[in-house]
């Protein structure tokens, strides 16, 4: 039990698992990364208006509390593999949001040095093998970074996030089954946010849960509601240790939604205002967890206001790191396709 | 009598086409991702669900290699599928259904069946969507026999092309590249198809032959323009259909003018300009060149997200002008 004593773990036996869990320094960490998460995609909405950034993005904004939920167990050799909708992944993984405005700005200092923007933002150093242009591409990937592990016996737990779209693509029952067969310590996230792209899942899915789908590859599936932080963590936590006990694969279904469009040339039209509404202002995940914090006692109002204005100055501070960045030299157009030789 | 012409998209003219198709034969149907409600990525197939139904325009799941499958065999069984990947690169997760059944099925049944199976590409670079979608593949299907493959460079074309593709009754494959989609041009009311197999003069020269394909066309025409001005007569070859290729119209035009050129985004190493010049070199028209031939095609690298580095990855206007010049002045 990190940080919290014996005398704090007795008075919070009755709360949910986090609060049991992990320290309040710690979760005040989560809700600051959680605003973080929220304010980077807010940010590169407005950046992309304005036509500092080009291409497209994918935001995950109503869904940070699985990035942060899954993650949390995790340690820092531990690895993911991303989607199209990755910053929320990418930050909850440890990345620093200048770098990630430098890679949006297309420029150098960015994580990909310009060459991949929003939906290839990556962070290797802090294990985060990439976001993913093709839908259900990372999974396969994260089974092979999982045989890694194991054969180079570094003790790696590999997630694996895609979103339910992605479950429909002969990729996941491939690499799920792989999984099982060689009981790699790997975790598949489905963060199901209901539609892949403008399709529900009550239209391209035929069971009615994705993690119904794990029985088919003799794993554990789990259903969390994605919007509640300590649910998401806790079954993560529990993934993460049988993975590491070398016990195999679990499947993840993290339910949520997306508040924002698709992309941003979604116009909405397969969902209703009063849908989007009532998942806005009834169970947004940030406001969820920090009504818990509240009303558990390991904030006070004062606390969340010096979150907020933490965040706000670092997201300045990283469009402004992005701005000031050179770009590359168009000389430099076919670097990086092959490893540079000494 | 001349039908009515109109001023459409390369985009709305697709739909039109479509539209037209299922009007006249019911077999007729579209399948894609998110081509219902929401209209396909592009907007290409719009509201046609409205008009059509979801039996006619169906969403499938993600699932481009099932999904192509389903396209083909239903194609072999009587109907008229025509599918639409979401972007072209993701025709590489379908290659099995196209290369190894789509194509070979007529082959290997010794003519028994037949394919007619119409798969639509949106394709190419200049919209910042980085490596993994922005390709140019449609080399890699121009070389499977059993396989037509098409790149439509006006809205005109788009329309009667797309109703070959769906008269033919082999498996024709179309590029349409994402940034023509907004161009406009004169478009005819009703049916009438372009051939397959058939290159376009798009403009005569006397002094080098420029063969471009799909965005490079217009880029070609922009370039010739300018060089006219300093007295260099260019001639514009839309090559509109890469297999079955139309060598004649080539051979003629290299006869003519004595030099060529080849313009086309895919990158350039074993492409279509390789495919082009060495159908050249092969050809009565190899003695009548004055100079080598030169290709002009996109750089040996994935397409990067970086704006500026992303339109150095493909050639663009001043580099057409720049290397005709040279061609026709002798500069090597
Ligand atoms: C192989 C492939 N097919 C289609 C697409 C286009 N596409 C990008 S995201 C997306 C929807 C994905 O849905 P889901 O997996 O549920 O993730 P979400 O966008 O909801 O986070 C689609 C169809 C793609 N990028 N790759
Ligand atoms: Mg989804």
């Amino acid at each position: 039990m990190a940080g919290a004593s014996k005398a704090v773990a007795d008075s919070r036996a009755n709360l949910p698992f986090v609060y049991r869990q992990y320290s309040a320094e710690q979760l005040k960490q989560v809700l600051y990364k959680m605003y973080l998460i929220r304010r980077f995609e807010e940010g590169a909405e407005e950046s992309y208006m304005r036509g500092l950034i080009h291409g497209t993005m994918h935001l995950s904004i109503g869904q940070e509390a699985c990035a942060m939920g899954i993650c949390m167990p995790l340690g820092e050799d531990d690895q993911i593999t991303s989607t199209h909708r990755g910053h929320g992944h990418c930050i909850a993984k440890g990345a620093e949001v200048k770098r990630m405005f430098a890679e949006f700005f297309g420029k150098t200092t960015g994580y990909c040095k310009g060459r991949g923007g929003s939906m290839h933002i990556a962070d290797v150093a802090k294990g985060n093998l990439g976001a993913n242009g093709i839908v259900g591409g990372g999974i396969p990937i994260a089974v092979g970074a999982a045989l890694s592990s194991k054969m180079m016996k570094t003790g790696k737990v590999v997630v694996s996030f895609f979103g339910d779209g992605a479950n429909n693509e002969g990729a996941f029952h491939e690499a799920l089954n792989m999984a099982a067969v060689w009981k790699l310590p790997v975790i598949f996230v489905c963060e199901n946010n209901g539609y892949g792209m403008s399709t529900s899942t009550a239209r391209s899915t035929a069971v009615k849960n994705i993690a119904d789908r794990a029985a088919a590859y003799s794993m554990p599936g789990v259903i969390v509601n994605g919007n509640i932080f300590s649910e998401v963590a806790e079954a993560s936590y529990k993934a993460v240790e049988r993975a590491r006990a070398g016990e195999g694969p679990t499947l993840i279904e993290s339910k949520t939604y997306r508040h924002r469009g698709h992309s941003k040339s979604d116009r909405n039209r397969y969902r209703t205002k009063e849908e989007i509404e009532d998942w806005m202002s009834n169970r947004d995940p940030i406001t969820l967890f920090e009504n818990e914090l509240r009303e558990f006692g390991f904030i006070d109002d004062e606390g969340i206001e010096a979150i907020r204005s933490g965040v706000a100055q670092e997201i300045a501070d990283g469009i402004e790191f992005a701005k000031v960045s050179p770009s590359p030299d168009v000389s430099e157009t076919g670097n990086y396709v092959y490893t540079e030789q000494a | 009598m001349d039908a009515m012409v109109r001023e459409l998209s390369y985009a709305q003219a697709i739909q039109e086409a479509m539209a037209i198709a299922m009007d006249m034969d019911e077999r007729v149907f579209l399948m894609g991702e998110d081509i219902g409600v929401y209209g396909g990525a592009f907007q290409v197939t719009g509201d046609l669900v409205e008009r059509y139904g979801t039996e006619r325009v169906i969403d499938t799941p993600i699932s481009e290699l099932g999904g192509a499958g389903v396209a083909v065999g239903a194609a072999l069984t009587g109907m008229r599928p025509i599918f639409e990947f979401q972007f072209s690169d993701f025709a590489t997760l379908a290659m099995e259904q196209i290369v190894n059944q789509a194509a070979k099925m007529r082959f290997m049944l010794g003519g028994e069946v037949s394919v007619p199976v119409v798969m639509r590409f949106p394709a190419g670079s200049g919209t910042g969507a980085a490596a993994q979608h922005s390709q140019s593949l449609e080399a890699w299907l121009g070389h499977v026999p059993g396989l037509k493959v098409i790149q439509p460079a006006t809205p005109y074309d788009a329309k009667g092309m797309l109703l070959a593709a769906v008269a033919d009754p082999d498996p024709v494959m179309i590029f349409e590249h994402k940034l023509l989609y907004k161009m406009k041009g004169p478009v005819p009311e009703g049916y009438y198809t372009v051939p397959i197999g058939k290159a376009d003069i798009r403009r005569e020269g006397r002094d080098l032959t420029i063969v471009a394909t799909s965005i490079m066309v217009q880029k070609a025409l922009d370039a010739a323009a300018t060089l006219e001005a300093e007295g260099i007569d260019v001639e514009v070859v839309d090559l509109r259909t890469i297999r079955p290729m139309d060598k004649q119209t080539v051979i003629d035009s290299v006869k003519k003018t004595s030099r060529l050129m080849c313009v086309y985004e895919a990158v350039k190493t074993l492409g279509i300009g390789a495919e082009v010049s060495a159908m050249i070199a092969e050809s009565e028209a190899f003695d009548y060149l004055d100079a080598p031939i030169v290709r002009l095609g996109g750089a040996e690298t994935p397409i990067p997200y970086n704006p500026e580095l992303e339109k150095a990855a493909v050639p663009q206007v001043p580099d057409i002008i720049t290397a005709a010049r040279d061609l026709v002045k002798g500069v090597r």
